[in-house]
């Protein structure tokens, strides 16, 4: 069987599902995270396999930008949570309620 | 033999993003995040993106799923009962993966028919030199923009993760 496009557009959606599933269901601001992490690796996927199957170089340079501001996110995010720990003790979302009402 | 290695690496990469989501321990999850994040890489590897393999594999699994691994030992939030999932929650779900499946099916039957073989089309040649070439011509703009955005970065870490004195009472 050939492997083409659409079997790499697939795997890129079903693990964008996985991260957002993850953001949906999990009450850990970390995991939570580490899903969004994943949604942006599988939107990373789509770009590769799309430049590979039309011939273009773009696409790669647009996951070398998209690596770059991941990385910076993590920095600013896990620092957020830390300075969040500090002061609230607990990084479950359901106890981070300050906003609410 | 690609079609062979393409399920191979993409059942790895899945099964173990499931295993980020599904795991209890957290520490757990970071190491699932990083098996999934190699599986990534191979995939570009059958991509023919060399260079960003192995960057993936650099950035990726070597500097952030370390810092997650370090903050969640850090604080420590191992433990504590687990509340069950709310029945709202549960059925939304359902109904989000039932139009997930929908969504790839019609995709599937209707989307782009690109059945080419990967073989059929030359590689543009990821080499560093085209990357070069590009970064510093097309993209420059972005380049610099982005170095602006790491810097800035940079400083909201520190001001983010320094006591300072006289701000306490303000807090």
């Amino acid at each position: 069987m050939i492997v083409g496009l659409n079997h790499y557009l697939v795997l890129s959606a079903v693990l964008f599902a996985i991260g957002f599933f993850g953001v949906l269901l999990r009450k850990n601001t970390l995991v939570i995270y580490m899903c969004l992490e994943l949604m942006l690796v599988a939107s990373t996927v789509a770009l590769v396999a799309f430049s590979r199957y039309n011939n273009t170089m773009d696409g790669h340079v647009f996951v070398f930008f998209i690596l770059t501001v991941a990385a910076a996110e993590v920095a600013v995010g896990l620092a957020i949570i830390v300075a969040l720990f500090r002061r609230r003790q607990t990084i479950q979302v359901e106890e981070l309620n300050a906003l609410k009402n | 033999m690609a079609a062979l290695f393409f399920y191979i690496f993409s059942t790895f990469t899945v099964a173990s993003a499931l295993a980020v989501v599904f795991n209890k321990n957290t520490v757990a999850s970071a190491l699932a995040l990083l098996m999934s994040l190699v599986g990534v890489a191979s995939i570009f590897v059958l991509l023919d993106a060399f260079l960003l393999a192995a960057l993936m594999v650099f950035v990726y699994a070597g500097a952030v799923v370390a810092l997650f691994l370090f903050i969640v030992m850090l604080l420590d939030v191992q433990g504590g009962v687990r509340k069950p999932f709310k029945k709202i929650t549960i059925a939304s779900s359902g109904i989000a993966l039932v139009l997930l499946a929908l969504g790839l099916y019609s995709f599937w039957k209707s989307g782009a028919q690109t059945t080419a073989e990967l073989g059929q089309i030359v590689p543009v040649g990821a080499t560093l030199k085209n990357y070069g070439e590009l970064l510093f011509t097309t993209y420059l703009l972005p380049v610099q923009i982005v170095g602006f955005l790491l810097l800035i970065a940079m400083l909201g870490v520190i001001v983010l993760s320094k006591k300072f004195e006289g701000l306490e009472d303000i807090k």
